[in-house]
């Protein structure tokens, strides 16, 4: 392959919102890279800055957002860099993605059909019946019953999970090389999810599209991902390819959220519990952002953030105990 | 449908409830269709004892709890509390019940007043059914404050002033200060983080020891449920598909839906590796639900009896009650 094998790198990237309370420190300071075909998920828990970090690779944070500094390198140019046209000639197109509320990203007064066409027409220049035989083609593949009917249906006509798989159609329609899919699941009932995960497994195998996998539940990361980024406050605390996390987690805080999950077929007569709450972005504490937590602290902790430090097997920990 | 025979041991008793919700349409609003949210569910729940309530979206679970308490009116069926038919209580006697049968809610800052500061809403029940002094009231409060693990100086603070975990511990302490037999808990930890979850799960567990309560406790999530209960019933489109104890239907799940269940659940271990039975197609609704068994749809093992017999909830095994025709361990 001539081309890099790295296909999105982010470098140092900050993303602070200014709000009449404050500046909210959402993404401080944020390293990770995502290869061709790779699946990396993100976890933590709600409020870490999981959706932040999509929406500033994509540059749709709204009017009090702003990536204040860093870079965000796809496919060797620098997102941050590009013209708000350039921009939208990449988002749905090369990059794509899925949110959690599919509903909401479909627009209501067009049916799912003509969504899709749109899509088609305006990124890959397909005539308007090239379009509609994708689409039929599309909404096969990811399993919507009767497509060619439902094609017909407007967005609220359709369950919730059937909108996820409109919007993966949609998704991948473009064929992109990344797609950022944030909690596509986490709206829908389980045996729902069991669909949606099963389509996207054997989706990936097909189009080999890289993907980044945002969730808060580890059973989901566990099942879909190769390596795992876990955030804490705005911060990426640890990084790890996916066995290597769940068999001996390093960082004091992932050791907490495994062991306070509750996992079924393993009862346990009281549940592990991570003490206190997650600090406030407003302000975050110097030194290291779980140290009101973790019950390893050390004097050093609260005076100086740990670095990101690197340990054998792929491994990346932010944490002074190593 | 006997599920059980009326024995002291048994705090709850409901008997083939119902709930049909009324569609309105036309000009003249009148009925044109029902939403069988519950249609014929029945169970029991011991003293002391934990039934979890499983089951996907708009299967019938929080109806389930809120006919129980009679917050919302059945349309069939009975509910036995220690014996007394909550149904047919009169004012009166309804007074008494809604004291010993609380209730939880999944999103607490929706059920408490922003206006008002916490002591004042925990206080509000004590203060409906005239128990204590407005002094004695306020020391309950603190007790109760303190009992949930936050600060009874809490009480003058306003809901926004609190984490959502920590609005959770304020929706416990307003059911216990009444100081109820009963607490139906509607998904009280599903809106929380796992970390904070597992604070909440754990607190539950403590004062259900220390008070001696006995929960109906609802949730999708089905290891939440098994960590909890000691009986587990799942539910599929407003009926009851299986009951038994933890241990018997975590290990040997007898009806289809509660196998597939089970199955779709991720688990947070990459090492395993499980065959899924995938189900297809959606949860249908209520209003049309299909003929005979509810889920044949939706079942692989599904035969053409399936279609026109609804399955009897029977005991299959001692204490495990699963509506299958062909259910097996
Ligand atoms: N007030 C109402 N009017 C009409 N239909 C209703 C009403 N309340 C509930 N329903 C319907 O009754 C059914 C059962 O609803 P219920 O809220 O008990 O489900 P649930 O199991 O608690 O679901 P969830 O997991 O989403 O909380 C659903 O089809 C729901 O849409
Ligand atoms: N538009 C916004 N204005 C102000 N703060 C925001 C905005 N969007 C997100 N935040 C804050 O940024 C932080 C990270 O949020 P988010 O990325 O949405 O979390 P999650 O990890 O749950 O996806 C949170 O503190 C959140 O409140
Ligand atoms: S750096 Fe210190 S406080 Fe932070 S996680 Fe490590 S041991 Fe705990
Ligand atoms: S009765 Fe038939 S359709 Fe219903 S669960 Fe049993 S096998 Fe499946
Ligand atoms: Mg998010
Ligand atoms: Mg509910």
């Amino acid at each position: 392959m001539a081309q890099s094998d790295v296909l999105l790198k982010l470098k140092g990237v900050k993303t602070y919102f200014f709000t009449d309370e404050g500046t909210v420190h959402a993404v401080d300071g944020l390293d990770f890279q995502v290869r061709r075909g790779e699946t990396l998920g993100i976890v933590g828990e709600s409020g870490c800055g999981k959706s932040v970090t999509s929406m500033s690779i994509l540059r749709l944070l709204g009017k009090t957002g702003k990536v204040i500094e860093g870079e965000i390198m796809f496919d060797g140019e620098n997102l941050l860099d590009l013209s708000e046209e350039e921009m939208r000639k990449i988002r749905g197109n090369r990059i794509s993605m899925i949110f959690q509320q599919p509903t909401t990203c479909l627009n209501p007064v067009f049916r799912i059909g003509e969504q899709i066409i749109e899509a088609l027409q305006i990124h890959q220049g397909l005539s308007g019946e090239e379009a509609n035989k994708r689409t039929i083609e599309l909404l096969t593949l990811v399993g919507l019953p009767d497509p060619v009917r439902r094609m017909r249906s407007f967005p609220h006509e359709i369950s919730g999970g059937q909108a996820q798989r409109v919007m993966i159609a949609m998704a991948l329609a473009c064929n992109p090389e990344l797609l950022i899919a944030d909690e596509p699941t986490t709206a829908l009932d389980v045996t729902i999810q069991a669909q949606i995960l099963d389509l996207m497994r054997e989706l990936r195998e097909k189009v080999n599209t890289a993907i980044i996998l945002i969730t808060h539940d580890l059973g989901v990361v566990a099942e879909m991902a190769e390596n795992v980024m876990v955030m804490y406050a705005g911060r990426a605390v640890e990084y790890a390819p996916v066995h290597a996390l769940f068999e001996a987690p390093k960082h004091p805080y992932t050791q907490g959220l495994i062991a306070s999950t509750p996992v079924l077929g393993n009862v346990r007569d009281e549940l592990e519990t991570i003490p206190g709450q997650v600090p406030s972005l407003l302000n975050p504490p110097a030194g290291c952002r779980f140290a009101s937590r973790c019950a390893h602290r050390m004097d050093q902790c609260t005076q100086e953030e740990p670095p990101l430090i690197k340990l054998e097997g792929d491994r990346l920990v932010r944490c002074w105990l190593y | 449908m006997t599920v059980s025979n009326s024995t002291s041991e048994h705090l709850l008793e409901v008997r083939n409830l119902k709930k049909y919700f009324p569609i309105k349409g036309g000009l003249m609003r009148r009925t044109v269709a029902e939403v069988k949210a519950l249609d014929g569910v029945s169970f029991s729940i011991k003293k002391g004892e934990t039934l979890g309530l499983v089951g996907e979206s708009g299967c019938g679970k929080t109806t389930t709890g809120r006919t129980v308490l009679r917050l919302i009116p059945p349309s069939g069926g009975q509910v036995l509390f220690e014996g007394q038919d909550v149904l047919k209580a009169s004012a009166g006697q309804m007074r008494v019940l809604r004291r010993n049968m609380q209730i939880v809610f999944q999103d607490p800052y929706a059920s408490l007043n922003p206006r008002i500061p916490v002591g004042q809403s925990i206080a509000e029940g004590l203060k409906i059914h005239n128990i204590g002094t407005p002094k004695e009231r306020l020391d309950q409060v603190a007790q109760v404050l303190e009992r949930v693990g936050l600060n009874s100086s809490h009480m003058r603070r306003f809901p926004h002033e609190f984490s959502g975990g920590q609005r959770q511990r304020i929706g416990i302490a307003r059911a216990l200060v009444m100081q109820p037999k009963l607490i139906v808990c509607d998904e009280p930890v599903s809106a929380l983080d796992v970390s904070i979850q597992a604070q909440v799960l754990n607190l539950l567990n403590d004062l259900q020891k220390d008070l001696g309560l006995t929960y109906l406790f609802i949730a999708h999530n089905l290891s939440v449920v098994e960590h909890i209960s000691n009986r587990v019933g799942v539910m599929y489109l407003g009926r009851m598909v299986e009951l038994s104890s933890r241990d018997q239907l975590f290990r040997k799940p007898m009806h289809p839906y509660t196998k597939a269940l089970m199955s779709a659940i991720p688990l947070p271990d990459p090492t395993i590796k499980r065959d899924r039975i995938i189900l297809e197609g959606d949860v249908p609704s209520p209003v049309n639900p299909p003929s005979g068994c509810r889920f044949h749809p939706r079942c692989w093992l599904a035969q053409d009896i399936c279609k026109h017999d609804d399955p009897a909830f029977e005991e299959k095994e001692p204490g495990h009650f699963v509506a299958c025709h062909f259910a097996q361990g």
